[in-house]
């Protein structure tokens, strides 16, 4: 009965606490959308490679070199030369291997040489693999495919012509050789998306007139008779690995550390996206801040409405001890009035946050290569929710402590 | 001027606001027998509904002695009181009675969830409920919303949440001062029916000397309290 008078009571006042509901519902939903966003984002971040059991490259630091080969930012110190990446195929721990050659661009964009097999090895988002949304992959040695976004940023299409600059954001191009397109990926919302995917040997080919960054003078050699030579890479910027069996990463990337003839190193991509995300994470886990204070704003708005309310509601509190209730019943009374507050609040919120989500998922997975699942809420958010009620009762201690006072004070008659 | 058996009996009270320098209450003495109707009357301020908190117990003498039924409640814990409160006294205010978005049953029924005792002497609520309605002249309003009912119908749900579980005690603040002079005596002739019905204390204040022939007996405040007033 009591609980049925409460909620007739948060009835009676319904626009105010209809608001208060609202402004619950609102900051529980931005809550748990943030932490959505967050963790799809670290999942999307973790997902970037996948089926890769490890990055080789030159001496350097683990992140820089998983920056550089996975997420093309910044560049590499060294390269592999060509006898050391030969010698990490040979090892019979290899599975298979896949070169990677950087350090030209196209526009804003990294162009990547590779082998073909690249298409077929690289995995993102637990093992899903690349796929064409238009062409093909390499038929010629001058083919090349574009990730979504760069076909979408420069409004490229199968068989445009493309001319690669040599280095990055440097205006001397390779005019001699023009690239086509071949083909267009289909966006995978990892770097992917952003880069220029060249053959191992039209890389080569095009630097088969410049030495040491720079265009030997008068030497231009046509296009056929590149055709004809062969095009052995002299060295690449990094590798990908898979091992025969997961249990011989660790004595292959040992192997590879100290490999003799060259400095190198060995990577495990899930350990170095970790070390990545804690550096990244710390935005994430400021705006997760922000959005909580967003929470702790709406409790307090709740607190500040039952503080207003209880003016009015004096007189349903002095009928109540008048009745035989105890001050402390009181106080329960407008806890319990708090708490289904923000129980209905947080509920409110997860319709909130499963509506938008609803309509939002395409679009941040079209705008970001994001996708949030619409899942079951997760035990961390069903605490978040319970969290949310629980706060809800202490703050409302605050005007319920003075509800108490007021009616120690009041007697059971109002005074009008 | 004390009765044989007082259910009610104040001795050498004295109360003062918290806060309040400029209203003391004092009581010398002043009782109330089993069974008996009492109208005290006394003057808009002159401390009545100041006199029935401290019988009611919400609010506590600063010195002196409230008894009802046998016991001081001076000696009982604030929860005790409470408990005491919804055990033996039945409450009428002049008017806002009811919560206005509960129910009627639910604004009859409210003390029976504070005091056992008066649930334990009721069978069937809603039946008893339904009884104390028709007994006081009410149609069938126990569903609906106590808002929607005219002053002087929620009076009357009032007497009805006052009775149930016979209390001992009735108490009344002024009950009728919102009622117009029609209604004022059929509200107290059904008021009254009741109370003799079952013999039970009536303990009413008001400030109109007119309402004092049905009562067993009347008091004026002035005549059992010495106020001290400053200048406010
Ligand atoms: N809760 C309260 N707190 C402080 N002063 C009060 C309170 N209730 C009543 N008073 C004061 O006590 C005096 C007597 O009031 P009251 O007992 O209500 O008189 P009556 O019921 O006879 O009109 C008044 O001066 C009033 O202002
Ligand atoms: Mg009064």
């Amino acid at each position: 009965m009591i609980l049925r008078l409460a909620i007739g009571s948060l009835r009676a006042r319904g626009l105010t606490v209809a608001m208060t509901l609202l402004a619950i519902g609102l900051s529980v939903a931005l809550f748990l959308g943030v932490e959505k966003m967050r963790t799809g984002a670290k999942a999307s971040f973790a997902d970037t490679i996948s089926g890769t059991d490890l990055i080789v490259g030159a001496r350097s630091g683990s992140v820089q070199l998983l920056l550089y080969s996975v997420f093309r930012i910044g560049n590499a110190t060294n390269n592999v030369t060509w006898a050391s990446y030969k010698d990490i195929a040979a090892q019979p721990e290899v599975e298979w291997i896949i070169p990677i050659s950087l350090g030209d661009s196209h526009r804003q964009f990294r162009v990547m040489g590779t082998t073909a097999e690249f298409f077929e090895r690289y995995k993102y988002r637990q093992g899903r693999g690349l796929e064409l949304s238009e062409g093909a992959f390499f038929t010629d040695l001058f083919d090349t495919v574009i990730g979504a976004d760069v076909a979408a940023t420069l409004g490229y299409s199968v068989d445009d012509p493309i001319v690669v600059a040599h280095g990055i954001a440097s205006f001397t191009e390779h005019k001699d050789q023009p690239f086509r397109v071949s083909g267009i990926l289909k966006k995978t919302g990892t770097p992917v998306d952003r880069t220029v995917i060249a053959s191992m040997e039209a890389i080569e080919a095009i630097h088969v007139d410049w030495q040491n960054g720079a265009q030997i003078p008068g030497q231009s050699t046509p296009v056929d008779v590149i055709r004809q030579m062969e095009l052995t890479p002299k060295a690449v910027t990094a590798a990908l690995i898979g091992v025969e069996s997961p249990l011989q990463t660790f004595a292959l990337q040992r192997q590879i550390n100290e490999y003799p003839e060259e400095p190198l190193l060995a990577i495990l991509p899930g350990v170095a996206l970790q070390e990545l995300w804690a550096i990244v994470g710390v935005a994430e886990t400021a705006l997760l801040g922000v959005s909580a204070m967003v929470v702790v704003t709406a409790l307090i708005g709740m607190m500040a409405t039952i503080f207003s309310s209880l003016n009015e509601r004096r007189r349903e509190m002095a009928i109540f001890r008048a009745m035989g209730a105890r001050p402390s019943t009181i106080v329960g009374l407008l806890v319990l009035e708090a708490v289904l507050t923000a129980a209905a609040g947080a509920i409110l919120g997860v319709l909130l946050l499963y509506c938008g989500l609803t309509i939002a998922q395409p679009m941040i997975d079209n705008a970001f290569g994001l996708w949030l699942p619409i899942e079951a809420l997760s035990l961390r958010e069903l605490w978040v929710l319970f969290g949310v009620v629980v706060a809800g009762a202490i703050v409302s201690l605050v005007p319920a402590v003075r509800a108490y006072r007021l009616s120690l004070a009041d007697g059971m008659m109002v005074r009008t | 001027m004390s009765p044989k058996d007082p259910i009610i009996n104040v001795e050498d009270v004295r109360f003062r606001w918290p806060g309040r320098a400029s209203f003391a209450l004092s009581v010398p003495g002043f009782s109330v027998a089993r069974g008996e109707t009492v109208l005290l009357l006394g003057e808009s301020g002159s401390g009545k509904s100041t006199l029935l908190s401290l019988i009611c117990g919400t609010i506590t003498a600063n010195a002196g002695q409230v008894s009802v039924a046998g016991k001081d409640l001076s000696k009982l814990s604030g929860g005790q009181r409470d408990k005491f409160r919804a055990d033996h006294i039945g409450m009428i205010f002049q008017q806002f009675n009811l919560l206005p978005f509960g129910s009627v049953f639910d604004n009859i029924a409210l003390p029976l969830r504070f005091s056992p005792e008066r649930r334990s002497r009721v069978g069937d609520v809603r039946e008893d409920a339904r009884t104390l309605c028709s007994a006081l002249g009410l149609p069938d309003v126990l569903t609906e919303k106590a808002s929607t009912l005219s002053v002087g119908q929620q009076q009357r749900v009032a007497v009805a949440r006052a009775l149930i579980g016979r209390p001992p005690v009735i108490v009344a603040d002024e009950p009728t001062s919102a009622l117009d002079e029609a209604s004022q005596s059929t509200f107290l002739d059904l008021l009254f029916e009741q109370v003799k019905a079952h013999d039970t204390t009536l303990l009413m204040v008001s400030h109109d000397p007119r309402l004092g022939a049905r009562f067993d007996r009347v008091v004026s405040l002035r005549d059992i309290t010495q106020i001290e007033r400053r200048a406010a």
